[in-house]
């Protein structure tokens, strides 16, 4: 297939991965915002909303003061960044129609139909209630678009870049928020401020659709550690690093059978699995969790720059 | 009709004032009176189409048109302040921690009956006074894991406890899911209040039931919750905690007992069961000790948890604690085993099982609820002034019949909230359940609990099975 084409369906599965992650976090921020001051920890966490679905030096360029109203204009409709659900959205699309013939029936309509609807959705009149609404559409956008990925299109090279975007942006995406809480998860023999960080464990599990899962899999009640352990090492868990690089692995080398050649990205790919695969969480802490994500960070990015130069440029 | 009734948002008789309002639902009042009524019609069928989609539904006995129903959920919250329910909290506590030492006494010295603080004929003719569990203290010396204590309130100061329910109280997926469906439909609200999570009573519950597992069992104790099946009236809830809780929902035959161990059936064999959080009254637990008809028990359970290799909560044999003619003994049973005045008191109550009380019931019974000491769900109860001639000589027929099936209060005016109601928002009466979790070490309460209403006016029972609804029960925090 054209490299162009492979970059497009690229793209279009990280930006609807991504306007589902902003949807998830502006979410679960509303809830946390919301609750007495005794519940809710320290008290910033729009500032986190944008630090783990933005960038808060562009932040900072584009507005004066940092508040709800802000945070919801910049990481929900903003034109001036990028990944602002609204750009998300428009970026999928035109990468889309780009390439309108690679794509089922279905994935268009999703995509283009969310383009049409975003219209109507105008954050100026929009009060809580019909934000709320607008967050729930946004996650409804992704669930059907990649919904329709998943069962309508043929399993060849076109389908697996989608899955390829998806799981680097999932990754991403799980690794920027380990990357603003990692202070609220702390290792079993720190019982640093006790239950008081309770409630930013549960929202943490939120932003990763994952709270009543974290009990199935840990059958105890919520701690910080093992929280870590879920977004970080679970395989069971869809957006943890583990399963993201467990679906890497398995589509890249996909792709690398079909053409008949492997190349960097493999190789990047399955070393980081099996770090995933030998790590122990007592492990990241001990080297230091903010280390331990930054690397990741570093290494995912790799990855994202490897997978252009080997196919889609 | 009852006396006038203290109205929790406007604070005066029926609230019928016209421009009072209690500073904690100043911002509520606001908004029903600000919103326009298509708001509120919009929201209430989002909310009951929310319910729907989940599937809470409630099975009630003995209606076969519709065995899924829809309890009725009212939109308006009902709101605690901080300082009434820091009251409440440690009512709560001292009166649970009484509860429970009551029990470990009843079924080990039984001191409280020596010194004359309950009559030894009620208890030991009591057919909740489980003799199986004499001399068997369950791990850690819990009995009532899980309590819901109903509490009544009458003016600005006086809350009561109802009843207590130490059996297996039932209520608070409701609890839960109101909460939901407030934050999904309300959230301007909830930015305008700051209301107290309630979202980690799951992860309470579990901790709790965790804490109270047998000596015998691993440290990593594996929890089933029991239910009767999906016929049952509270099965969504079962299957709602079981789900929250992330432990399996077993039915009895996925049980069995083998060499005094419970084990369940799984596909990789049996597993080791060392807590059941059981939603199954004790006369169904297991036929070999109880009814031996149960299809609903598993055979040798009793002599597992006897031989103290599984903790079933909440233990056998609570329900003497929360008999009704018992419950009249409360205040003297909380001086005599914590030592403390009550801070939550009891509703006056006639037993009618004492032979002055009982000429006085009979005497005053068109002004008084009658209640059966073994009933519940507001089943079998003479609601005097709102009873016709005949009922009322019925159940004083009934009453000299067996006056020790008998308890009887003051037709309380239970305290009013706003409530949604076919002409427009009026005060209906509320009751409130809160939920305390007794582990091996603590006991925890979320803020709040379930709040009933009765939405027939002028109406007292709150009960689900007599066209109760529910309502979101918010403690107010800073």
């Amino acid at each position: 297939m054209l490299s162009r084409t492979a970059d497009n369906l690229y793209w279009l599965s990280r930006y609807t991965e991504r306007a589902d992650f902003v949807a998830r976090i502006l979410d679960a921020t509303m809830r946390l915002a919301a609750l007495p001051s005794g519940y809710g920890g320290e008290r910033n966490e729009w500032e986190g909303a944008v630090a783990a679905a933005g960038n808060l030096d562009e932040f900072h360029r584009l507005y004066s003061a940092l508040n709800e109203d802000t945070v919801r204009d910049f990481l929900a409709f903003s034109r001036n960044n990028p990944s602002s659900i609204a750009n998300c959205i428009e970026t999928a699309r035109e990468n889309a129609r780009s390439v309108r013939t690679a794509l089922t029936t279905q994935m268009w309509e999703a995509i283009n139909g969310a383009w049409l609807e975003l219209k109507r959705f105008n954050n100026a009149e929009m009060n809580r209630e019909e934000f709320a609404r607008f967050l729930d559409w946004v996650k409804n956008v992704s669930l059907a678009f990649d919904g329709s990925a998943y069962r309508t299109m043929l399993r060849s090279d076109p389908y697996w870049f989608t899955r390829l975007g998806l799981a680097i942006e999932r990754a991403d995406n799980t690794a920027r928020i380990l990357d603003v809480k990692y202070h609220v998860l702390l290792p079993e023999t720190e019982r640093v401020g006790g239950s008081l960080d309770y409630f930013q464990w549960t929202t943490i599990l939120r932003e990763v659709s994952a709270l009543t899962a974290y009990h199935w899999v840990y059958r105890q009640s919520v701690k910080p550690w093992l929280v870590a352990d879920l977004l970080i090492l679970n395989r069971q868990m869809p957006r943890s690093l583990a399963n993201c690089y467990e679906l890497l692995v398995r589509h890249l080398d996909l792709i690398a059978e079909a053409y008949g050649r492997r190349g960097p990205s493999q190789r990047l790919a399955s070393n980081m699995l099996a770090r995933l695969s030998s790590a122990r969480i007592e492990g990241i802490f001990t080297v230091g969790m903010h280390e331990f994500i930054n690397d990741f960070v570093t290494e995912n990015n790799k990855l994202g720059a490897a997978i252009a130069e080997q196919y889609l440029v | 009709m009852a006396r006038a009734a203290f109205d929790e948002m406007t604070g005066t008789p029926n609230g019928h004032a016209p421009d009072g309002v209690r500073s904690a639902y100043a911002d509520l009042k606001q908004w029903l009176d600000t919103s326009p009524p298509e708001f509120f019609d919009t929201r209430r069928s989002q909310a009951e189409l929310f319910f729907r989609r989940i599937g809470i539904t409630f099975a009630v006995y003995g209606d076969n048109q519709s065995t899924e129903r829809l309890i009725p959920f009212d939109i308006i919250p009902r709101v605690l302040t901080k300082p009434e329910w820091s009251r409440l909290e440690r009512g709560l506590k001292q009166r649970v921690t009484a509860l429970n030492a009551f029990l470990r006494d009843l079924y080990g010295p039984q001191d409280c009956v020596k010194a004359g603080v309950v009559p030894a004929d009620l208890i030991y003719k009591n057919p909740h006074y489980r003799l199986e569990m004499l001399g068997f203290e369950p791990p850690h010396g819990v009995y009532v894991h899980v309590a819901g204590i109903d509490i009544v309130r009458v003016d600005e100061d006086t809350f009561y406890v109802l009843e207590d329910n130490a059996r297996t109280p039932s209520g608070v997926s409701y609890m839960l899911e109101n909460r939901e469906v407030m934050i999904r439909l309300f959230p301007e609200l909830f930015a305008q209040h700051r209301v107290a999570p309630v979202e980690n009573y799951p992860d309470a519950l579990l901790a709790t039931l965790r804490s109270v597992a047998p000596q015998t069992a691993s440290r990593d104790p594996s929890v089933v919750l029991l239910t009767p099946g999906r016929f049952n009236s509270a099965f969504y809830e079962h299957s709602f905690l079981a789900d929250k809780l992330g432990v399996e929902l077993v039915e009895a035959s996925d049980l069995f007992a083998k060499d005094d161990v419970v084990f369940m059936r799984t596909t990789e064999g049996p597993q080791r069961v060392d807590v059941i959080y059981r939603r199954i009254d004790d006369d169904f637990l297991d036929p070999l000790v109880f009814r031996p008809d149960s299809a609903l028990g598993v055979p040798g359970l009793m002599s597992a948890y006897q031989a103290g290799n599984v903790t079933l909560a909440n233990a056998v044999g609570t329900g003497i604690s929360d008999d009704k003619a018992v419950y009249t003994y409360m205040p003297a049973i909380i001086r005599f085993f914590t030592g403390e005045e009550p801070i939550l008191n009891n509703v006056p109550t006639w037993c009618c099982r004492d032979k002055e009380a009982l000429s006085y019931v009979l005497d005053k019974l068109p002004e008084l609820v009658v209640k059966e000491v073994n009933g519940s769900g507001g089943y079998g109860m003479l609601v005097g002034p709102h009873a016709t001639k005949r009922e009322v000589a019925e159940f004083a027929r009934k009453l000299k019949h067996d006056p020790d099936g008998f308890i009887a209060q003051p037709t309380l005016s239970l305290s009013t909230c706003p409530t949604f109601v076919a002409s427009g928002v009026a005060p209906r009466h509320v009751d409130l359940r809160p939920f305390v979790l007794t582990a091996a070490d603590e006991i925890r309460i979320v803020p709040g609990g379930l709040t009933r209403v009765a939405l027939k006016e002028g109406s007292l029972v709150v009960n689900s099975s007599q066209g109760g609804g529910t309502k979101d029960t918010w403690v107010l925090d800073d």
